[in-house]
């Protein structure tokens, strides 16, 4: 939890907003229709998993890995706007810039064949990571630096229109070096199997995104709670003249949140890149989706960035993936965005976060 | 000098002698473009009277963004939406699309036994504006309600899912309705029709020797119709209430300003401005490519607000017609004289860099409105970024 406190855990909680919707005297309109359309989904899902259940068990594995690397890529979003109520347009882009700088570390400076996969090839995965991952925090804390911190006390929109300019500059850095072309390493990670069960696979490097995912969360929910920085952070994002009050210097802390928040794009980019394709414009569409998914777990909440991303991962492996009355990737796009307005016009806490003024 | 401005200073309506000089000028660009263009040095930068109309359909856009993002001050990320409406309003009530359908209703120059829905294009632009003026109503009814850069994201998120439903559309229950990808073309030009060309006027634009310098006129015609309009809005019941919204929405809703309707109408008046051009655009292509729509136009319009000034007219047109020039024209020759060829492919970084530039030096735009700058000047009533959870005009207190 970065931005302020929960008022009371309890009363909070989606269960027992479901359970006061069933014995409350009133139920609103828009918790019906939300149960509703749940509910559909849910019926849907159980026809699929019913009539293709192998089909479906893979489908929600791809779901699992595509979610972990939206996370990482929302936890960016939900960071900084937990401390500057800014939606950083020009993440996506540093996440799409830093997949295309690890490629050229693994095949240009380490020299990586992508003939095979071994032991080899992860630790260069790995070793590119230690190259990236301070990169990558170096750069985003520099365009707070130069593009945002001067607007500070500008209107809040004059920083968010910077940040799509930004974004449009990163984008633009990315077709510079690396022009329209895909990039991949899908070759890099082992594709074996850790497990088969008729036709349910799951191999290793969906595995691998998830043994880089879980701990780099880890280490970041430590960071936030249990470290100083982490307590500055959170003091910062509850009331900024306070925290400085205290003595916490708020420059350096909000850049420590940047860099936090880049190296967590440039583990993505990376991940993203060992799984699939790769462009400087990549980062435009996959950044919104990943902003959707801080949105949908509730804007400036870490776990719900994690949960919403991997809501979105299986709503869109499932959307992809299924074949009963399935919308199909054609749709994709519309569904995402038609989440992120739904919930945002029905419920902008999102699903774990507090009520703001800007929904009210 | 000083006496120069004080003699300018005491003509009465001085803005509207000012602005008629600029618009007889407009009107005569076809005539002098061909001298200018043959200037030493400079004549090669001399956009055509072709690009012009491209320049002057933007221009028109930005006109009506503006409504929305300068006067209001919603931040509107999605405005290309408008646009495909207005373009696929055109392609539906003026081509050959319906073909199991045949309706005229003026179209001008055509045989009526052409099969399609052909209304007369003026009719089409009216139309085009409305509906598209409808539809801003139903995405901001919804919407409204949210503020600041919560409503941004649920404008690009509109401007990202019209054009995908449009190049879906191509098979709703086995019904055509868009497309799909290849689009709906060929769309009629305007006209004026048999009986009118008597009077001199031509039958039909895309039939006529002059089609460029017709297409020209009208569009500097709209683009003039539209400035009225804003300015006249501008200074209206209405506009006050936009701009005292903009300044601070506590406040205007403290005065009696209706938020949600105030704002509605914005979206609507942006829209229908929007719808307008995007149809007289789509006529001058004659097509409408769900390609054209995508997130870049939204940002390249907004790019246009920006660099003219918010809520300045004139700088906005000022801002619209550089940023066209350099989008149709500008860039590849620039790119061609210093010899970079590439250049036109980076106009979306170029573009990024005149943003953040522009936020950060100079964030009232190159012909500031008055009341803006005093406001960027002296500060603002709005939630400053860096500043959180307090109470007032921003986040809640906990």
């Amino acid at each position: 939890m970065l931005r302020g406190h929960m008022p009371d855990g309890a009363s909070n909680s989606p269960l027992s907003r479901m359970g006061a919707i069933l014995t409350g005297p009133r139920p609103g309109f828009v918790s019906v229709l939300g149960l509703a359309v749940a509910g559909l989904v849910l019926l849907w899902l159980f026809v699929n998993a019913v009539q293709t259940p192998e089909l479906f068990a893979n489908v929600a594995l791809i779901g699992l890995t595509n979610g972990a690397v939206f996370g990482l890529v929302a936890l960016g979003y939900t960071l900084v706007y937990g401390i500057l109520q800014l939606i950083n347009f020009a993440h996506g882009d540093v996440f799409a810039l830093s997949g295309l700088v690890g490629f050229t570390v693994l095949f240009s400076v380490f020299k990586v064949s992508a003939d095979a996969a071994s032991v080899m090839t992860v630790l260069a995965v790995l070793a590119a990571l230690a190259i990236t991952v301070p990169l990558f925090a170096t750069i985003n804390a520099t365009i707070e630096f130069v593009a945002y911190r001067p607007l500070r006390h500008s209107p809040r929109l004059a920083a968010l229109i910077t940040a799509v300019g930004v974004s449009f500059i990163v984008q633009n850095i990315g077709l510079y070096f690396y022009d329209v072309r895909f990039r991949s390493a899908s070759q890099l990670l082992p594709r074996d199997p850790v497990f088969e069960l008729g036709d349910i696979s799951y191999s290793w490097n969906k595995l691998i995104v998830l043994l880089i995912t879980v701990p780099a969360l880890i280490a970041l929910t430590w960071f936030v709670r249990n470290t100083r920085q982490g307590k500055a952070m959170r003091a910062v994002a509850q009331d900024r003249d306070a925290a400085a009050m205290m003595g916490i210097d708020v420059n350096r802390t909000i850049s420590v949140t940047f860099a936090l928040a880049g190296s967590l794009a440039a583990i993505g980019g990376m991940l993203f890149l060992t799984q699939f394709n790769l462009r400087y414009d990549t980062g435009f569409e996959l950044g919104l989706i990943a902003f959707t998914a801080a949105v949908l777990g509730g804007i400036g909440n870490l776990q719900g960035a994690v949960l919403g991303a991997m809501l979105i991962g299986f709503i869109q492996a499932f959307n992809e993936g299924l074949t009963w009355l399935s919308p199909g990737s054609d749709w994709t796009r519309s569904i995402v965005f038609g989440i992120l307005i739904a919930i945002l016009v029905f419920r902008p806490e999102g699903l774990l976060g507090e009520r703001t003024p800007e929904g009210a | 000098m000083d006496a120069a401005r004080g003699y300018w200073e005491r003509i009465p309506a001085r803005g509207w002698v000012l602005a008629s000089v600029v618009a007889v000028l407009a009107f005569l660009y076809p005539s002098y473009a061909g001298s200018l263009a043959g200037l030493p040095a400079v004549g090669v930068y001399v956009p055509a009277v072709d690009s012009m109309v491209v320049m002057i359909v933007f221009t028109m856009m930005a006109v009506g963004l503006n409504v929305v993002v300068g006067y209001a001050g919603l931040l509107d990320l999605g405005y290309v939406a408008f646009y495909a409406a207005g373009a696929y309003t055109a392609a539906w009530l003026a081509s050959q699309h319906f073909e199991q359908w045949t309706f005229h209703l003026g179209s001008a120059g055509l045989s009526p036994e052409l099969p399609g829905i052909h209304l007369s294009l003026w009719l089409v632009l009216l139309v085009a504006g409305l509906f598209t003026a409808v539809t801003g109503i139903l995405i901001g009814l919804p919407t409204l309600r949210l503020r600041g850069d919560y409503l941004a994201i649920v404008t690009l998120g509109f401007g990202e899912i019209i054009p995908q439903v449009v190049r879906n559309g191509d098979d709703i229950r086995g019904i055509n309705f868009t497309g799909g990808s290849f689009g709906i073309s060929p769309i009629d030009a305007p006209g004026f029709g048999e009986t009118l060309s008597g009077a001199g006027l031509p039958v039909n634009y895309a039939q006529s020797f002059d089609r460029a310098r017709l297409f020209y006129w009208t569009a500097v015609a709209l683009l003039l119709f539209t400035v009225f309009c804003c300015v006249r809005l501008r200074d209206s019941r209405l506009g006050r209430a936009w701009i005292a919204i903009r300044e601070d929405e506590t406040a205007a809703a403290a005065m009696g300003v209706p938020l949600m309707r105030t704002k509605t109408w914005s979206y609507a008046i942006g829209a229908f401005f929007g719808g307008i051009a995007g149809a007289y655009y789509a006529s001058f292509k004659s097509g409408a490519f769900p390609a054209d729509f995508y997130f870049n136009i939204s940002i390249f319009l907004l790019c246009m607000v920006i660099l003219g000034g918010m809520g300045s007219v004139w700088g906005v047109i000022l801002g619209g017609m550089i940023l066209g020039w350099l989008n149709v024209e500008g860039l590849a020759t620039i790119g061609s004289e210093i010899g970079l060829q590439d250049v036109p492919r980076y106009q979306f970084g170029i573009y990024g860099i005149i943003i953040v530039a522009m936020m950060l030096f100079r964030p009232t735009g190159l012909i500031p409105e008055r009341r803006h700058k005093r406001e960027m000047e002296e500060g603002v009533a709005d939630t400053p970024l860096y500043d959180v959870s307090h109470g007032g005009g921003g986040q809640e207190g906990h």
